[in-house]
């Protein structure tokens, strides 16, 4: 049968799995975000004169999170271009 | 009265938004189907010219080491093809620009042919050393830093050093945040000193260019912090100070640690030596990622416009960008800060005696 149609195809579903990649990393970077911040807020109404460094903390660990789901959405462009 | 001039800037920022929206939104109906990949790629990628509004772009120059020497012309030359159909030839040698990369056609040939995935088969590349738009937006930010720290040394050698005067008001406060969050805990208060002009300049260098990168017109706009070449580069000098800095209790830790069984030595240590590897490529990669996938949220959300092809979209796609740059601000100057610290972490971790 036609090549083209198979790559056709092939395309396709790398450009859904790349999607799925990154939808996957956006859960595990949501639910890290959320653990972070739940525990920062906790922390802080514990402890209301610690807030400033609780939250140059929180945000620096914030921003960690993130970058690791960011590494997957990176992977994901990279199975897309394939 | 501040905050009313304030709101007045605003809104009248938001009316020119929407007012964009609808121009823009009117005229693609008619065209091609509109691809997002391609546009958000375009605006992500490096390029050859400068765009800066509609049909104006301003040439900028390409210098290229051949087997004939030193080749130089202006981008211009090639009328904004990008598809390897306009062959330039300097010094004897045809040269064609695919996808902003510049290709030097093989003697002989006519015409650029390409294989199936686009890439020239009779063509190869050239050392290339052109002024691209991230180089000039580099030598733009290097020129600004130069600026605004000479301005404020000069203010500093005018009045003393008992009270920051001018721009020095606002650089004083976060260098010595630096020294004092960043520098002194994570090197130690002996050693600091050494590594304060690279972890400033790698601080300024990074957040400067980030912010350039946010802003939509012309001379910014760049992605230059977004380049896995410039954050590459970066990280290789950190990595490059961190072995440089090097004491024996930082090999030793590394290759045989101390304190553990002899099998965990024999299992830690190819772990420790890949580490030192991975820990430059994170850096590289979180810088790049992070700042990448900035312009890539704004510039979808602008694309919605054009993918749903309604103007009635605008006005939340607007917002959605206003509000996602907002965040963006506090993210860029977060990249910044987190590149710094984890260089002073490196830097302090090679530098750690026996105790």
């Amino acid at each position: 049968m036609s090549l083209a149609l198979i790559q056709e195809t092939a395309t396709v579903s790398y450009g859904a799995l790349a999607a799925i990649g990154a939808g996957l990393a956006a859960i595990g970077g949501g639910i890290g975000v959320g653990k972070i911040g739940g525990a920062a807020m906790e922390a802080m109404a514990r402890q209301p004169e610690m807030q400033g460094k609780l939250q140059g903390a929180a945000i620096v660990l914030i921003a960690f999170i993130e970058a690791i789901a960011l590494f997957a959405v990176v992977v994901s462009f990279l199975a897309m271009d394939k | 009265m501040r905050t009313n001039t304030f709101r007045v800037v605003l809104t009248l920022v938001f009316l020119l938004f929407f007012s964009q929206g609808f121009a823009t939104s009117e005229g693609s109906e008619t065209e091609e189907p509109f691809n997002t990949t391609e546009l958000i790629f375009h605006h992500i990628g490096d390029s050859h010219s400068f765009h800066v509004a509609g049909d104006i772009s301003i040439p900028l120059p390409i210098i290229l080491f051949t087997e004939n020497g030193l080749v130089t012309f202006m981008s211009s030359e090639f009328h904004h093809d990008v598809e390897g159909k306009t062959i330039v030839t300097k010094n004897g040698l045809q040269f064609v620009n695919v996808h902003e990369k510049i290709y030097q056609l093989d003697s002989g040939a006519k015409t650029v042919a390409f294989d199936s995935e686009q890439h020239p088969t009779n063509a190869g590349r050239p050392l290339d050393f052109s002024i691209t738009k991230n180089v000039f937006s580099m030598f733009l930010s290097m020129l600004v830093i130069f600026l605004l720290f000479t301005t404020a040394a000069r203010s500093y050698k005018k009045s003393g050093t008992n009270m920051p005067r001018g721009i020095g008001k606002f650089l004083e406060p976060i260098i010595l945040f630096i020294r004092d969050e960043i520098a002194i805990p994570n090197i130690g208060e002996k050693k600091y000193k050494r590594y304060m002009p690279y972890l400033l300049t790698l601080f300024f260098f990074i957040w400067i260019n980030n912010i350039f990168g946010l802003i939509p017109f012309f001379p910014f706009s760049s992605n230059l912090s977004g380049n896995i070449a410039f954050t590459l580069a970066l990280a290789a000098i950190t990595f490059i100070l961190t072995l440089y800095s090097s004491k024996s209790t930082y090999w030793k830790h590394m290759l045989w640690m101390p304190g553990v069984p002899i099998y965990m030595k024999l299992f830690l240590a190819p772990i420790e030596f890949m580490g030192m590897f991975i820990k430059p490529a994170a850096l590289t990669i979180r810088l790049f990622a992070n700042i990448t996938a900035g312009h890539v949220i704004v510039l979808s959300l602008i694309s919605l416009i054009f993918v749903l092809n309604t103007l009635w979209v605008s006005p939340a796609s607007i917002l959605f960008v206003v509000f996602i740059s907002v965040i963006e601000v506090l993210v860029v100057a977060i990249q910044a800060y987190i590149f710094t610290l984890l260089s002073a972490l490196y830097f302090g971790q090679a530098l750690e005696e026996e105790h």
